[in-house]
This record gives structure tokens, C-alpha cells and sequence, in this order.
């Protein structure tokens, strides 16, 4: 029993938050290492073909330079694609980096040089001459979408569509209302504040200690390991803290394997950054192109639910993510058919970005859902209402909880939804047309085993441990949290520890399945000490708790006391000193919960509701306003829990009107590779954002009640905005980010 | 990068006798552009000459009524100082339009008339350019082109100029002072930048050694009737896809005299004498506005994603003189389009 209710569910600041803000907090490429060498990495200029020549002589006679590899001289590694694998690895061959004289794509990394300096690097970089026999390459997906194919193997930990049911053709062909049509959203790229950076110490024994950017210390360790042949006692990741990731650190990144083929070949340390250009030359949110045809009664009531996506992937890996599937998951319908593809082009392999395949496959759906609104002529909350799934009709599984209901209720009263007039271009003020628009988010809530070890030690400081990560999600907070109300201890007595491949075994932390996992291992690692702590307690000579059951008492104050008697008790030093120990350590793993037992199905969900301004005659779009109702189980930490919110609000923002990387067909490259001609969100982008969190018992996940909020924030929010300025407008915009030139005329 | 020395200059003529000396030297002011182009290896200069400790700050009368901006004032002194707020508010908004806080903190009257296109095969160059290394070719002209130019562009090139400050100072006629090996200059900022044509390596008509000195505003500030508005990709932080600068002289409800400089749309800022021409006693009537619009833009070329610009330019053309015409500048701050 936790009977203190003091810190899960309560605003707390960040416990890394003043080590962030004075520096104190070292990011990977800020770990200092005598001796420290310096790489940089050349990237190739066509995007397929082969290196003919490479000329480094300039760039090795510049005096500090130590060695230039490529693929001609690099050391050898593991034979096998299977060590090259990574935790999260999509179905393929993955890339090795300077494997041979082939270049598979624009930007491929086709040398590094090392040098005693960062300045010389980069210069001697920039004298390293290399001479290419192009082959012709491939990148418009418009072309290749013919070639598209249904991936044979399927990605772990990513469903595919589910079978079709009923007869969707049939159906959309009789149905007296439709809709149809053709939904894109542009590739983005991450862009995470801190770029890609490895440091690896090669400490005087030969073993590695790596300070790598990383969504998951211990998958960067088995990657270096299986690849370079180490035994995994010589390789340590430590990756404290992560200057946002977005999903570009779940798969290790070429600069660690260069950086680590630095640093053993040379025997020294060696540190590789990549440059913010160079942050476009691996994965990316792939270009999908989405067609959906929606079949409905005059009442609103979906007949046929239609929903293909084809998607980019590399010519190397099958690389997927659940796109179809969220438009049943949201709707009840008889007739689905979703259909899932992938089509090839010389890029990078495609990686998870925030919420990925939801974030695309719910902007289209969402988008398809508002027209059918204005097609049927019903309210879009009302038609939501109306073909509301009332369970998970693709795995016949009942929701663990779903209060989607309530975020409408909640969210449509919050933004004055009831005021509003369904007629396009019906409010407006001066230039301006106003639009209110609004869409659905749903997520999955995913368990993760993770292990979590706890260790109170004499003054009463704990520490908890995972190997899971923080990119900035607030994770070391929640943790904190979880753990001090477990025990009953100050948050200041607790020190968590976190991303560090030599801590208890976790996978990396993405999916929003963080807090739900390593939160619960924490929980139960905590529990454990309890339980010691209590059984030393009651065998105390003359215990005031020698009859009590541990749920009877409570922990608080350093103390275990009876609960219906505070006055009985003992302090947790005294429980110590009675079990002769000075250190109580429990490690334990988070359950799958019922999940396991496939019962049911988890999901979070959310309604977001957007105000648009639109200058009519210039195509200006102003975001004013936007509500997000999220319903997402226990809240544990409001503050940290609305700004993951809010982030992902700005995240959609940005999908919705701004982020698109260019690629030029004819040299198959990313062109606007800098955040000057990148756009995301700046704070003038920004207007009111409003979270609401939803109360939602849950209990069936797991103890703590939580499904994660990492994703859900960005879900819906693109077709929120998309939905908002056709009703200001009238004018229906399928092709994501709705940039300026689409709303002239 | 590659490697070069640095000289911090003590005066002018050292800066110039210095950079005469080196055909591959640069001045460098805030840095703001050069350093950012030295990281990319698009300027490999051998000779960086540090210009911010000499004499060319502050900003001063002239004796034609006018103000004088030294090359080293930064854009945000211009932008704040209140003489150009009361006189020259035309300039301090467009400077406000531009990059953030930080950069306007950094960069320099000088530095800024000279910044470089922001051409993205500019800026790669693992990427053919002709701007960069002429006779390369211009991929842009047949690849990404959604921030490029609409008029005066060759088949050699067509980047446009990046600057907010230069389209204020086109349609101000300012005139850039500059000193070289062969004496001093005055450049009316019409002449300053030039077209492409064949040689895209060239953007402006300053010649190897000289050193802007400063920039001079006449007197006639269009302090009523003016406005600056900006059209771009997100609503601050970010270069104009279309910018006018529009400056009207009125009286009694016509239009005496009237300024239009157009950003965004080609090599430099771009003005029509002959569309201006037909303002001039005109009542401020949208009608009129439109066809000065279409003067402006009749021989506008699209290339695959910028063939919007040219409808673009046609709306802020009309918006803008309708904004100085009635006296509600656009403000920099309320992101609103007045
Ligand atoms: C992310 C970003 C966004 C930006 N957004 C905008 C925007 O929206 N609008 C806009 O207008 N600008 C924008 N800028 C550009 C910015 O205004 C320029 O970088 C700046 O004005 C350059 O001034 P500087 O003093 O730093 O020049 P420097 O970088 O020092 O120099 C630029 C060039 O001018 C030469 N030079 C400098 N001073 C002199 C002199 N006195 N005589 C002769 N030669 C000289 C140098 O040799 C160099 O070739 C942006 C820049 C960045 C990085
Ligand atoms: S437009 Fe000009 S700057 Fe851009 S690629 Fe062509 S030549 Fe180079």
C-alpha cells in the first residue's frame, strides 16, 4: 500500500533542471578524454555509384593529421549483417559505414579524418579528394510508388494491417456518402538541438568508456561490441543526458562506429560530431503517400473504411512503422481494408521520428474524417461520437481504459466548440478568416521489460538505477518521484541514475513506453527494499511493528510507523541497524502486466482543437490557438507531463505548416540541410496551447496506471490546424506542411 | 575550413593596403555571414582582416539633412536609434523583419549589404553553383528553387539577394561610400548590386580592396507613408520569400511621390522607375496599385517551386501601398498583417 500521496501526481521541477541550465550537465561531445583526437567525418557527394579514387595525400600531409580512413584502409569488423543488427534494426542489411567503394546514398560517410585538433580536421577534411563513377539513382517516390511492395518481413514490435473484413469495396461503392482522396506529408528530419556526437576514451587498459548521444546506452554497447569483436566488460556507454532526439538516437549512428574504429585503430581517444548539414544524412521521417476512401450512411456512420499508405525505404532495409492501422483503431466500421507499402529510393534507411506512422496516418485520417463531416453534414465531434470504436475491432480486445469521450467533452468545452458556425469562411475579423478545426489522437501505450535496481544506504539516501534514457522527457524526475514516495523519503534523498549501459538492463527509451516501464520497475525495486526494510523492522527487540502486516504501516519521513498510530514506529537507520546491514538493494523488472496475457488492448487517446488565422489574401497562417485534451492514465508529474504536451503540440505545428526536407531528384540530395532553411516553429509560431489532462482510471497496464506521453502530443495536431483552415478558408489542403503557395488563389 | 591568418586592422588604409595585397583576403565585420560560409568551404579566404576596431561607427548628420551610417554600426543600433525611428522608420522596420535579436546584435551595415545568397546549392559544395565556381552550372535553376528569384535572373544563375535592410535603403536611394586602392566612391544603392547575367560570381560592383566606409540616407525619410512587409515561411526567423518596401509621399489624398523595392525576387533588391511612374498623382486606389503589381511583374519567370512567388508579389505589392497609402505600417512585432 503507498499510503503518501506526496510527489507521483504532483507538479515538480526538474531534478536535472538546474544542472541543465549552469552547464553542470554533459552532453556527449563534452566529455573530455586525455590525449583526446578529433574526427570529421567526409560525406559523399552523389547519392549512388562508387568511389572511384580517394586522394588524401594533402589532407595527411597537413601537419597533426593522423590517419584518413575509408573504405580502403579501415580495420576490419564483424562479418555478419546480424552484428551490425541493433535493438531496433528494421528487417535488412544495415549500412556499415566505410564498408566498401559503394555509395548508396547522398551524404553517406565515405571517410573520416582524424587529427590533433578539431580545426585541423576539418581542414584537412576539406583537402581529401574524391573521384566518383555515378550510377543513376532513384529518389521521387512519385515514380517509384509503382514498385511499391507489401514488406515481407515484418519489423519487430510493429504490427501489420490487419486482414481485411466485410466488404469494403462493395460497401464504398454503395454508400451514399463519400470521401476520397490522396494525403502527403513531407519527409522531416529530427533535428534535435544537440547533433550526433561520440566520444570514445580508450582508457589505458584498452576498454572503451563511450559518451555517445543515445536513446539507449546499452544498445550502443551491444552495437560497438558485436561489431568490433569486444567482449561487452570493454565497452561502457554512458549517455547521462540527451539534447532531445526525437528517434534519431534509437539506432546507433555512423559517427559511434567511426569514432570507435578511430579510437581502437589509433589506440587513443577520439571524439566525432556531426555537423548540423550532416544531420540530414541518415534517417528520416519517411514521404508516405496515403490514399483513403471513406463510405458513410447519411447519419455519419462509417460502411467502409478504406486506407493505404506507401512509404520510402532504403534499398538495404524494410524499414516500417504502423501507419493504417490508428483509422479502425479510432472508428467502428464493418468493411476496413488498410494496406501498408513500401517503395524504395537511395536514401538512408527511414527511423522512427515522434511518433511514427501515427503522426502520418492520423493526419490523414483525421483530415478524411473532416470532410466526411462537411460531406454529411455533421458536426466533426458529433461524427467522431457516432462511429466512436468501442473496442479494438482489428485484435477483438476490449480497451484496458478509453476516455476518448471525455476529451472531446472536455476539450470542445474548454476551446467554445459549441459556438461554432460548420460554414467555411464564416468568421472573420479585418483580413483575416478565422477557422476552428479539430481532430483525434490515439497512441499506444507499450510496456517494455525493464529492470530497475534500488539502494537505500545508511542517512537515508536511496538510489535508484535503470540503463534507461532522459532525451529530455523528464525522466530522472519521475523517477525520483516514484522512487521517494515508494519509500517515503524527501525527493532530495534520492539520486537517479540513468543512461549508463553498466546499470540494470533496459532498451531504449522511445515509444512513450518509458515511464510506464522503467517507472515501474523503479516502483518494484522500491517495494522491495520495503519489504527487507519492514521485516527488519518487526524483528527489532520490543518493535512497535512486530505485529503489523507492511499493509498496515506507512512510510514516511525516513520512518516506518502504523498507520492508524504514527506515534508506533521506527526510523529506517534503526531497521538497517536491526538487519546488521548498511545497505538495503533490491533489483527487480517491470511485468508486461496483463497485456502479456493479450486481453487487452492499450491506447492513449486525445482531441485537439485548433484556431487558425488566415490573411485571406496573402495565405499567412496564425495559429492562435489550440486545446489537446489527453487522456493518458496517470499523470505523473503535471509539469513535466504538460511540456512533453506542448512539445508535441509545437511538433505538429511545425508538420502542419512548416517542416519539409527538399530533395533534389537530380543529384538524389537533401538541399535545405540547415535549421536557416529548415523551418520548424519559432517562438512567434507559437500562440496559446491549453493541455488538458483527462482523468482516466487505469489499472490493467500496469500498477502505476501510466500509458506515456512522449508521442500523443504531436498526434492529430497537423490535421487539427489542416481542418481549422479549411473552415476558415474553404479550401482543402491533403498535401502536408500547408505552406503559403497552397493557400494563394 | 581552412586555414588563414588574421589581421586585426588599426586603420583603414592598413585594411585596404592589406586586403590590395591579397587577392583572396576578407574584410571581416560581425561574421555573422562570412563564418558561417568558411565553416561550409564555400569562402576559403587565406586572410581574414578584422575591420570592427576601426573608425566606421556611429551614426551622423549630413549636411544635405540626411544621416550617415557608419559600415561597423550593427543593424540593431540602426534599428533603435531613434533618429532613424522618427526619420527613417521605413529602415528600422525592415532591419526588424530580418534573422533575431542575436544576429541583428552582431551583424553590420557593411557586412549586411554584402551578405551572400542563401541559395542552398550555394551553400553545398558537394554541389555544382556558378556563383561559386563559375562555369559549374546552376542546379537550382532545375532542382529546388522555392526561395529563388523571379525577375532579372539569367540562365547562369538565379539566387536572389537575402537582405531586409538593402530593399529599405533601394527604396530610400541610399548611397554606399566606399574606399579603395584607386580613392573613394559613392555607389547609388541602385548600381550597388547587379543582376547575374553571365558572371553570378559577382554580386555587387565594389571592386577587390575596397571597404565600405558607410551608407548614407537622403534626406527624405517617407516617414508617413511607408511600409515594410515581409512574406516568408514561418511568421518570424526566416528570409523573405516576397518583401516590399513601399515609401509614399501624399498629399491631399494622392500620391506625390512614390518608392517601391522588391526583396526576394532577384539578385537585388528590385525596383521599376517606370511602375513608380505610374503612382505618381494618382489617387491610392487598389485598381492602380494592382497595375502597377502587374508592371512590376510582367516579366516574371517561375521556375518548378516558385512560380508562386510571382501571384505572391502581385498581393504584397497591392497590400503593402495600401498599407503606406493609409499610414498603418505592418508591424515587425504583431505578426497580424495590418
Ligand atoms: C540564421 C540566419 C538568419 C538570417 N536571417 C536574415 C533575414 O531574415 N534578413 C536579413 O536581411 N538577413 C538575415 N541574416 C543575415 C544577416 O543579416 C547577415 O549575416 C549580416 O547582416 C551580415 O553582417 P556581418 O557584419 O555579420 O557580415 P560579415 O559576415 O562579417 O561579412 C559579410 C561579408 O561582407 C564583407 N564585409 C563586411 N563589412 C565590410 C565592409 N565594411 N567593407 C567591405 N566588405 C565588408 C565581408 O568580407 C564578407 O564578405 C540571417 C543570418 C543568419 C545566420
Ligand atoms: S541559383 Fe545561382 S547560386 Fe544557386 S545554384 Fe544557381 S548559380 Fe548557384
Amino acid at each position: 500500500m503507498l499510503q503518501e500521496k506526496g510527489y507521483i501526481g504532483t507538479p515538480r521541477n526538474r531534478v536535472d533542471g538546474r544542472a541543465k541550465v549552469t552547464g553542470e550537465a554533459k552532453y556527449a561531445a563534452e566529455f573530455d578524454a586525455p590525449d583526446l583526437a578529433y574526427g570529421i567525418v567526409v560525406s559523399s557527394a552523389i547519392a549512388k555509384g562508387r568511389i572511384a579514387s580517394i586522394d588524401a595525400d594533402a589532407a595527411l600531409a597537413v601537419p597533426g593529421v593522423l590517419q584518413v580512413f575509408t573504405h580502403e584502409n579501415r580495420p576490419r569488423t564483424a562479418w555478419f549483417d546480424i552484428n551490425f543488427r541493433d535493438e531496433t534494426a528494421p528487417p535488412g542489411s544495415p549500412f556499415r559505414p566505410l564498408y566498401d567503394d559503394k555509395v548508396v546514398y547522398s551524404g553517406q560517410p565515405v571517410a573520416l579524418v582524424v587529427a590533433e585538433s578539431f580545426e585541423i580536421a576539418a581542414y584537412a577534411a576539406s583537402l581529401v579528394r574524391i573521384a566518383y563513377e555515378p550510377e543513376t539513382h532513384m529518389t521521387d517516390l512519385d515514380i517509384q510508388r509503382d514498385e511499391a511492395y507489401v514488406p515481407p518481413r515484418k519489423r519487430t514490435g510493429v504490427k501489420r494491417p490487419p486482414s481485411p473484413r466485410g466488404d469494403p469495396d462493395g460497401a464504398f461503392e454503395q454508400a451514399p456518402v463519400k470521401v476520397h482522396g490522396e494525403y502527403r506529408v513531407a519527409i522531416e528530419h529530427h533535428n534535435p538541438m544537440e547533433t550526433h556526437a561520440s566520444t570514445v576514451v580508450y582508457e589505458e587498459d584498452g576498454t572503451l568508456t563511450i559518451h555517445d548521444k543515445t536513446q539507449g546506452s546499452q544498445n550502443s554497447q551491444s552495437y560497438v561490441s558485436s561489431v568490433f569483436g569486444l567482449s561487452s566488460d570493454q565497452v561502457r556507454v554512458i549517455s547521462p543526458f540527451v539534447g532531445g532526439a526525437f528517434g534519431s538516437g534509437l539506432r546507433p549512428q555512423y559517427q559511434l562506429f567511426l569514432a570507435v574504429m578511430a579510437a581502437l585503430e589509433l589506440k587513443r581517444s577520439v571524439r566525432v560530431v556531426l555537423t548540423r548539414d550532416q544531420m540530414f544524412t541518415f534517417g528520416y521521417r519517411p514521404l508516405t503517400i496515403q490514399t483513403i476512401s471513406l463510405g458513410a450512411n447519411p447519419d455519419g456512420k462509417l460502411v467502409s473504411i478504406m486506407h493505404d499508405a506507401i512509404q520510402t525505404t532504403s534499398p538495404w532495409e524494410d524499414y516500417q512503422e504502423v501507419v493504417v492501422n490508428w483509422s479502425n483503431l479510432l472508428y467502428h466500421c464493418d468493411n476496413v481494408k488498410l494496406t501498408y507499402r513500401l517503395s524504395q529510393v537511395d536514401t538512408y534507411t527511414p527511423i522512427d521520428m515522434r511518433a511514427p506512422g501515427a503522426a502520418l496516418g492520423v493526419t490523414a485520417i483525421e483530415t478524411a474524417m473532416d470532410e466526411l463531416a462537411y460531406a454529411a453534414g455533421i458536426d466533426p465531434v458529433e461524427l467522431r461520437l457516432r462511429n466512436y470504436a468501442e473496442m479494438d475491432e482489428a485484435d477483438k480486445k476490449y480497451f484496458t481504459s478509453k476516455e476518448l469521450r471525455a476529451c472531446y467533452q472536455l476539450g470542445a468545452e474548454r476551446f467554445g466548440w459549441a459556438r461554432r458556425n460548420p460554414e467555411p469562411r464564416s468568421m472573420r475579423e479585418g483580413r483575416e478568416l478565422i477557422g476552428w478545426g479539430m481532430a483525434s489522437g490515439v497512441w499506444e501505450a507499450i510496456m517494455q521489460r525493464v529492470a530497475a535496481r534500488a539502494a537505500l544506504t545508511p542517512d537515508d539516501r536511496l538510489e535508484v538505477a535503470s540503463a534507461t534514457a532522459d532525451i529530455g522527457t523528464g525522466t530522472y524526475t519521475i523517477l525520483t518521484q516514484i522512487a521517494a514516495e515508494t519509500l517515503g523519503l524527501p525527493m532530495e534523498s534520492v539520486t537517479t541514475k540513468i543512461g549508463d549501459s553498466s546499470l540494470p538492463k533496459s532498451p531504449v527509451e522511445g515509444g512513450s513506453w518509458t515511464a510506464a516501464s522503467a517507472g515501474s520497475a523503479v516502483q518494484k525495486a522500491c517495494l522491495s527494499v520495503r519489504e527487507q526494510l519492514f521485516k527488519y523492522a518487526r524483528r527489532m527487540d520490543d518493535s512497535p511493528l512486530a505485529n503489523a502486516s507492511i499493509e498496515q504501516v506507512t512510510f514516511a519521513g525516513g520512518r516506518i510507523h502504523m498507520t492508524n498510530d504514527p506515534s508506533a514506529g521506527v526510523t529506517l537507520q534503526q531497521a538497517m541497524q536491526a538487519g546488521g546491514v548498511d545497505r538495503v538493494e533490491a533489483e527487480e523488472k517491470s511485468s508486461m502486466g496483463l497485456l502479456k496475457n493479450m486481453r487487452y488492448s492499450g491506447y492513449s487517446h486525445s482531441a485537439i482543437f485548433a484556431e487558425v488565422r488566415v490573411d485571406e489574401e496573402l495565405g499567412v497562417v496564425r495559429v492562435t490557438r489550440i486545446v489537446n485534451a489527453v487522456a493518458a492514465g496517470t499523470i505523473l508529474n503535471p509539469k513535466t507531463a504538460r511540456s512533453q504536451i506542448l512539445g508535441g503540440v509545437v511538433f505538429g505545428i511545425g508538420m502542419a505548416l512548416e517542416e519539409e526536407s527538399m530533395l533534389d531528384h537530380n543529384l538524389g540530395r537533401f538541399m535545405n540541410h540547415n535549421l536557416a532553411e529548415y523551418h520548424v516553429p519559432v517562438n512567434a509560431d507559437v500562440y496559446d496551447i491549453d493541455v488538458i489532462f483527462v482523468s482516466e482510471h487505469e489499472e490493467r497496464l500496469n500498477p502505476l496506471g501510466v500509458k506515456g506521453l512522449g508521442e500523443i502530443g504531436v498526434i492529430g495536431t497537423a490535421a487539427a490546424i489542416g481542418n481549422a483552415i479549411y473552415h476558415a478558408t474553404g479550401k482543402r489542403i491533403r498535401d502536408y506542411p500547408i505552406t503559403i503557395d497552397k493557400l494563394l488563389g | 575550413m581552412n586555414r588563414f591568418s588574421y589581421l586585426r586592422a588599426t586603420s583603414i588604409d592598413e585594411a585596404m593596403r592589406e586586403a590590395a595585397a591579397d587577392p583572396t583576403a576578407r574584410f571581416i565585420a560581425g561574421g555573422t555571414n562570412l563564418i558561417d560560409l568558411m565553416k561550409y568551404n564555400v569562402e576559403r579566404p587565406t586572410r581574414l582582416i578584422d575591420i570592427t576596431r576601426l573608425p566606421l561607427n556611429g551614426i551622423e548628420e549630413t549636411e544635405s539633412g540626411g544621416l550617415r551610417l557608419g559600415a561597423l554600426v550593427t543593424n540593431d543600433e540602426t534599428a533603435f536609434d531613434s533618429r532613424i525611428q522618427d526619420r527613417y522608420p521605413l529602415l528600422a522596420s525592415a532591419i526588424q523583419a530580418g534573422a533575431s535579436p542575436q544576429l541583428r546584435n552582431a551583424a553590420t551595415t557593411g557586412g549586411n549589404l554584402l551578405q551572400r545568397t542563401r541559395c542552398y546549392y550555394f551553400y553545398d559544395p558537394e554541389t555544382p553553383c556558378n556563383k561559386r565556381e563559375p562555369g559549374t552550372g546552376c542546379p537550382a535553376a532545375f532542382g529546388r528553387n522555392r526561395i529563388h528569384a523571379i525577375l532579372g535572373t539569367s540562365d547562369h544563375c538565379i539566387a536572389t539577394h537575402p537582405s531586409d535592410m538593402a530593399v529599405a535603403m533601394a527604396a530610400l536611394q541610399a548611397i554606399v561610400h566606399v574606399r579603395g586602392p584607386g580613392g573613394e566612391r559613392a555607389i547609388p544603392i541602385a548600381d550597388f548590386h547587379r543582376l547575374p547575367g553571365e558572371h553570378p560570381e559577382i554580386d555587387n560592383t565594389m571592386l577587390h580592396g575596397e571597404i565600405i566606409t558607410s551608407v548614407e540616407l537622403p534626406p527624405d525619410g517617407f516617414s508617413r507613408n511607408y511600409t515594410y512587409l515581409k512574406l516568408r515561411d514561418r511568421l518570424s526567423y526566416a528570409f523573405a520569400l516576397v518583401s516590399v518596401a513601399a515609401a509614399l509621399r501624399m498629399e491631399n489624398g494622392t500620391i506625390a511621390q512614390a518608392r517601391l523595392a522588391l526583396g526576394g525576387v532577384a539578385h537585388k533588391p528590385w525596383r521599376d522607375p517606370a511602375a513608380e511612374a505610374m503612382l505618381q498623382g494618382q489617387p491610392a486606389t487598389e485598381d492602380r496599385f494592382r497595375a502597377v503589381a502587374d508592371h512590376i511583374l510582367k516579366d516574371a519567370r517561375g521556375y518548378q517551386d516558385n512560380a508562386f512567388k510571382i501571384d505572391l508579389a502581385r498581393r504584397a505589392i497591392v497590400t503593402a501601398l495600401s498599407q503606406a497609402a493609409s499610414g498603418t505600417p505592418q508591424s515587425q512585432i504583431d505578426k497580424r498583417i495590418q
